[in-house]
């Protein structure tokens, strides 16, 4: 999408990294899944039901964590 | 594509009247207050998006509708400012971090976890009928800003509307996806065509959005409503797809919302930092019109979730 230029992986704050464009991921077992969406969000806190990509459960982490008083993240 | 509604009342009646009449006359003004105010302004409204079979396309800009539209745009718009007034602002976060701060104030019922596990068939086929007059125009009234923004917002608005619409793919746009659910499902997939039943609190949850998307200057709540539906899709929707299928509604119905849980997840990042924070940066006086759009969006749907919930506990009772 931008040329010559590589593409840029966005870590967002207690959230998942954005994708620009196409993008394959490999998982753990070697599986790759392709997103063809133009953004993408890929999990960071491994509890996506829709792993590799985000789903947004981080935030119930965070909530529970909250809760707790333990720090977040 | 699709008729005029029902009238619910004097207004509507007029209305209806007025538009199935000749172009020519004098203008129509609200008078006092009407309980079907709501229905007069989404009917306002849909002439700018896809109008009715039996109104001339030319009513849309009538100044005969104008002082009407006014009217009731400013008594919707005092409303909401009411509603919203004395909401903790977080002045001073960055304003992607306020909207998360605000969405995790505020509580609300929940339709979603409600259809995840004890929702009737019946039950989820209204909430879906409910749902299909935004559904059915998704993403169709944030649009309305794109004109009206700098280049950092714009563009990060587009990469989001870019997926919402399809990527280039018709079959692959989130209208044409619930379109196809409802078809599936038994439902009626027209535009428009559960417009009879929509509850007042439905009506205004989308005349909210088109009054913010075509209202320039309330560009920032457009903006900041957008931020706040995107951010609270995710999770939802994932009760809502085992909802689906737990009544036994087709894949198809229930994969429209499995395709809302991966795409709103990014999407709610690009809203937040790059589309809200680009915007209040570059016009900062736009700030509290974005927490008011986002927090708007919050409490809309608690309306209609409340309102729904109700009647089904009743019928149940």
């Amino acid at each position: 999408m931008s040329g010559s230029r590589p593409p840029v992986l966005r870590v967002c704050a207690d959230g998942p990294v954005l994708v620009t464009g196409e993008v394959e991921v490999e998982d753990a077992d070697g599986v790759r899944h392709r997103s063809t969406r133009p953004v993408s969000a890929v999990c960071r806190c491994g509890a996506s039901s829709r792993a590799p990509w985000c789903d947004g459960t981080h935030k119930l982490l965070r909530a529970r964590d909250a809760d707790r008083g333990s720090p977040q993240g | 594509m699709t008729h005029l509604p029902r009238p619910r009342g004097e207004l509507t009646a007029r209305l209806v009247e007025t538009l199935r009449g000749p172009l020519d006359g004098p203008p129509l003004t609200l008078g006092g207050p009407a309980p079907d105010a709501s229905l007069a302004l989404w009917m306002l409204h849909e002439l700018h998006y896809r109008g009715f079979d039996e109104v001339d396309d030319r009513w849309e800009w009538s100044p005969r509708l104008m002082p009407l539209r006014r009217d009731l745009e400013d008594d919707l718009e005092r409303r909401l400012r009411e509603r919203y007034a004395g909401v903790a602002t977080y002045d001073d976060l960055e304003v992607d971090e306020a909207v998360v701060a605000v969405i995790d104030d505020h509580e609300g019922p929940s339709l979603a976890r409600h259809v995840q596990r004890h929702a009737t068939r019946q039950e989820v086929e209204e909430l879906l009928r409910q749902r299909s007059i935004y559904h059915l125009k998704e993403a169709d009234p944030t649009s309305w800003t794109i004109p009206r923004l700098s280049a950092g917002p714009k563009a990060a608005l587009l990469l989001v509307q870019l997926d919402e619409y399809g990527a280039g793919d018709p079959a692959r746009l989130h209208h044409a996806l619930f379109a196809q659910g409802l078809a599936d499902s038994g439902l009626d997939a027209a535009y428009g065509a559960y417009v009879d039943e929509a509850t007042d609190a439905v009506l205004e949850q989308n005349n909210a959005v088109s009054l913010f998307g075509l209202q320039r200057r309330m560009r920032g709540a457009a903006l900041g409503h957008f931020a706040a539906f995107e951010a609270t899709s995710s999770i939802p929707s994932r009760q809502l797809a085992q909802g689906m299928r737990r009544v036994g509604l087709p894949e198809s119905m229930a994969g429209y919302y499995d395709e809302h849980v991966e795409a709103d997840a990014a999407h709610e990042q690009v809203a937040l930092r790059d589309i809200c924070g680009r915007l209040v940066r570059e016009e900062p006086a736009l700030r509290d019109d974005v927490l008011l759009g986002a927090w708007t969006c919050l409490d809309l749907e608690a309306r209609t979730a409340r309102d729904l919930l109700g009647r089904w506990e009743a019928v149940a009772a």
